[in-house]
């Protein structure tokens, strides 16, 4: 499977008359066109659009989502299959990207689950999507509407609404500045390409702990799964999207589903010193008897494909950690090397056990840092979104919210702080 | 710019007053340094000054914590000092306890540095590197002469960095074993990636998280007497009266409450909501007895299943709360609960 990722840079994002790449790498947004695109008329009371840039004194809050426009130009099926287009399969062909400009999506969903993006400031050193040009989708629901009504819906908006900038600018006529190519043969082939190298295969955890707490493959709930074999290059198709309200800090939006670092990273090592195989998707679902199958299952795949090592990464964290150990433990057990990523709750002072479960056999552990330390976030001009839901934010507490607009929180209200696939560079040592 | 002015806490052999037979005399201050202190003034030069000296019998100290404590702060506090430093207490045991001790009420009741110096197998250093900065030095008083350089620069340190030294390398501090966050070169997927390469080559590679001993609790033996027994609910999953009184967190938990329900048949959601920040809360919100079984419970009490269902409920938000919080809560519900004799607890979580 070869798939081509053309790349337009985006360096400014403005409202305009139509929707298009300008030749300076202004993305030029039609705010009308971009609602009638993400509208939904039964669910939505009211939906708004702001834009976002780097630098700025803003503060986008609560934020559900983030989503990197994209959309297929060439090969079979479109982007975010079995959501917003069919299940036929994808990651061949060209996919058109516009990079450094993402959809954020704001709404109270579930009030404490969503996190804050910071502009500028502190707040900005820890969100990656502090970094990229947002038009950003504020969402009030309709009465009577059940958060996972109006989670799915804005999950839809979302994708709608980072599929209509993509295909658009393409239509308009955008160029490509950079192209990068993916390609993985079949396991058979694979495995014969570099026989001096060790095989190595990514277990991708996904969070699947039910109740708003949800990750979706080609349109499946990822909980009511057997874990299987997916292609690299399907995830940089949406084959794997977010649908989850769980701590922001270490939970996986779209935008980092597709653009996968540890994906990334495997294709840099493949054929220099290890021999990339494939990855396997699990999920993180809550009964013992699903943690022991998944696991297990997971252990049993990447011993088919004659791993030799394996890179795990987490989402979310506590009732997964025990995942993450079951995995690194049966992984191990059939001789295969294991490194894990995960993120820490090492309570305020840094004092506590950091993980919820342990294991001697975990004993190559990276992570991206301690989501319980404290942060104070600078009062912001504008604000994007509704801060009254900042003190029960999950990292929140009450009288985060200073009178003068400043908030103090745990790393684990802000968006993408802690990543547990490694997309930052924040880590934790012991002092 | 004014001289920082320190307060120098020592035992009584250290002040010369005596060995063992004089441990047991009780706190007393002087003016100026005395003993080591003379060598600290030397080595603080036109940075610091001692301007007075406490001195405590080891015995005393530990055999009256409490007291000695609060007669020691008031000594330490009439100096008006900006800075308290203590020992170094070598590898004496009831000395380093008093030394780390002392700075740590120093720290957190009069609000001023104060740093310690002990050899790392000192139990003080075990008891006390967690709250106070404490210079590793050797383990007899013929290690003064490097002593006094490293506790003066690692207390110069804290002065400077308003309590936030650094690393324990470059700072000169016995670990303190906690976790900090850090920005590194490479992103994780990166660090990851090559670890394992190294992992799979037999190269040496270091995790960033050593896997702590994990603390596994035995369950406790079965009720034989139900009849008779008294049951309390106790619950990670947030339940509280409906405003949560005690604005129990979302997440990472600080608290726990305790409810009185002697007069509750049922959490009904009228009542009762849940503060957890881990879960959708609709299904719990709706019939918070889903979380806390109050109406089962009262059903069986009735019955005669069981005595009596305890007359508190204990509750708390276990998402993302630390190991180190859940252990403190549960010891302090546990004891409390033991001394109203409840025989079981039924733990609900989410």
């Amino acid at each position: 499977m070869k798939l081509e990722l053309e790349r337009a840079k985006v360096k400014n994002i403005v409202w305009g008359e139509t929707t298009a790449l300008l030749p300076d790498g202004t993305l030029r947004i039609c705010k009308e066109d971009l609602l009638e695109a993400a509208a939904d008329r039964v669910c939505f009371k009211s939906i708004g659009a702001e834009l976002a840039r780097p630098g700025e004194s803003v503060r986008i809050c609560p934020v559900k989502d983030v989503i990197e426009p994209r959309c297929k130009t060439e090969g079979q099926g479109q982007v975010f299959p079995g959501m917003l287009s069919g299940v036929e399969t994808v990651g061949s062909g060209k996919t058109f990207v516009l990079s450094g400009a993402a959809v954020v999506t704001c709404g109270r969903i579930v009030g404490f689950q969503e996190g804050i993006i910071d502009m500028q400031g502190t707040g900005a050193d820890y969100t990656p999507f502090s970094k990229t040009m947002n038009a950003v989708l504020v969402i009030e629901p309709n009465d009577g509407i059940e958060p996972h009504e109006y989670e799915k819906a804005c999950r839809m908006a979302g994708l709608r609404a980072a599929y209509f900038i993509a295909s658009s600018v393409w239509k308009a006529g955008a160029s490509v500045s950079e192209t990068e190519v993916y390609e993985l043969p079949s396991f058979t082939e694979s495995a014969k390409s570099f026989p001096d190298l060790p095989k190595v295969v990514y277990i991708y955890m996904l969070q699947t702990q039910g109740l708003l707490h949800d990750t979706y493959v080609y349109g499946v709930d990822a909980k009511k799964m057997l874990p299987t074999f997916i292609h690299p290059n399907e995830t940089m198709d949406g084959a794997v999207i977010s649908g989850n309200c769980v701590s922001a800090c270490d939970k996986n939006s779209t935008y980092i589903h597709l653009n996968n670092p540890v994906i990334k990273s495997l294709y840099e090592h493949h054929g220099k010193d290890l021999n990339f195989v494939g990855v396997i998707i699990t999920n993180e679902n809550v009964t013992l008897a699903d943690k022991q199958r998944s696991s297990s299952y997971t252990a049993k795949l990447a011993a088919m494909l004659g791993a030799d090592g394996a890179v795990v990464s987490e989402e979310g964290f506590g009732n997964p950690d025990a995942d993450l150990i079951l995995n690194c433990r049966k992984l191990e057990k059939c001789g295969i090397k294991t490194t894990l990523i995960t993120d820490e709750y090492a309570g305020r002072d840094g004092a506590s056990q950091s993980l919820a479960d342990a294991s001697p056999l975990a004993d190559a552990v990276v992570t991206a840092g301690n989501a319980n330390m404290i942060v104070r976030l600078p009062k912001q001009d504008r604000l994007i979104g509704f801060d009254d839901y900042i003190d029960v934010l999950s990292g929140g507490f009450d009288g985060s919210l200073h009178e003068d607009g400043s908030i103090e929180v745990e790393l684990q209200a802000i968006t993408g702080a802690t990543c547990e696939l490694g997309f930052g560079k924040l880590g934790g040592r012991t002092w | 710019m004014a001289k920082i002015r320190v307060v120098h806490y020592i035992n009584q052999f250290f002040a010369g007053i005596g060995g063992e037979d004089k441990a047991d005399i009780t706190p007393q201050s002087r003016n100026g340094a005395a003993g080591p202190g003379l060598a600290f003034a030397k080595e603080f030069g036109d940075a610091a000054e001692i301007v007075g000296t406490v001195i405590c019998g080891d015995s005393y100290y530990a055999e009256n914590i409490k007291t000695a404590q609060t007669e020691i702060l008031k000594l330490i506090a009439a100096f008006e000092p900006d800075a308290v430093i203590t020992g170094p207490a070598f590898n004496a045991g009831r000395y380093g306890t008093a030394a780390g001790g002392v700075a740590e009420a120093v720290t957190k009741t009069l609000g001023i540095p104060a740093i310690s110096g002990m050899y790392h197998e000192n139990p003080g250093a075990d008891l006390f590197k967690k709250s106070v900065f404490i210079a590793p030095v050797s383990d007899s008083a013929r290690g003064i002469k490097t002593a006094v350089p490293a506790m003066t620069k690692l207390l110069l340190r804290v002065i400077e960095t308003k309590g936030n030294p650094g690393s324990p390398e470059d700072a000169g501090y016995i670990p303190r074993g906690v976790r900090v966050n850090i920005f590194n070169e490479k992103t994780g997927a990166e660090r990851a990636v090559e670890m394992l390469v190294k992992k799979l080559n037999g190269e040496e590679y270091e995790t960033e998280y050593p896997m702590p001993e994990f603390d596994r609790v035995k369950p406790g033996d079965a009720v034989t007497d139900m009849k008779n027994a008294t049951i309390a609910l106790v619950t990670s999953g947030g339940i509280v009266p409906k405003g949560n009184p005690d604005h129990i967190e979302a997440s990472s938990a600080m608290k726990y409450g305790k409810y009185e329900m002697e007069s509750v048949h049922s959490a009904d959601s009228a009542n009762f909501a849940t503060a957890h920040g881990g879960y959708d809360p609709t299904y719990a919100n709706a019939d918070p007895n889903r979380v806390l079984p109050v109406d089962t419970m009262r059903t069986m009490e009735k019955e005669g299943v069981f005595k009596k269902l305890y007359k508190y409920f204990y509750t708390t938000v276990g998402n993302g709360t630390s190991i180190a919080n859940a252990k403190k809560f549960g010891l302090e519900i546990g004891a409390e609960l033991k001394k109203d004799g409840v025989d079981a607890v039924i733990l609900t979580s989410t």
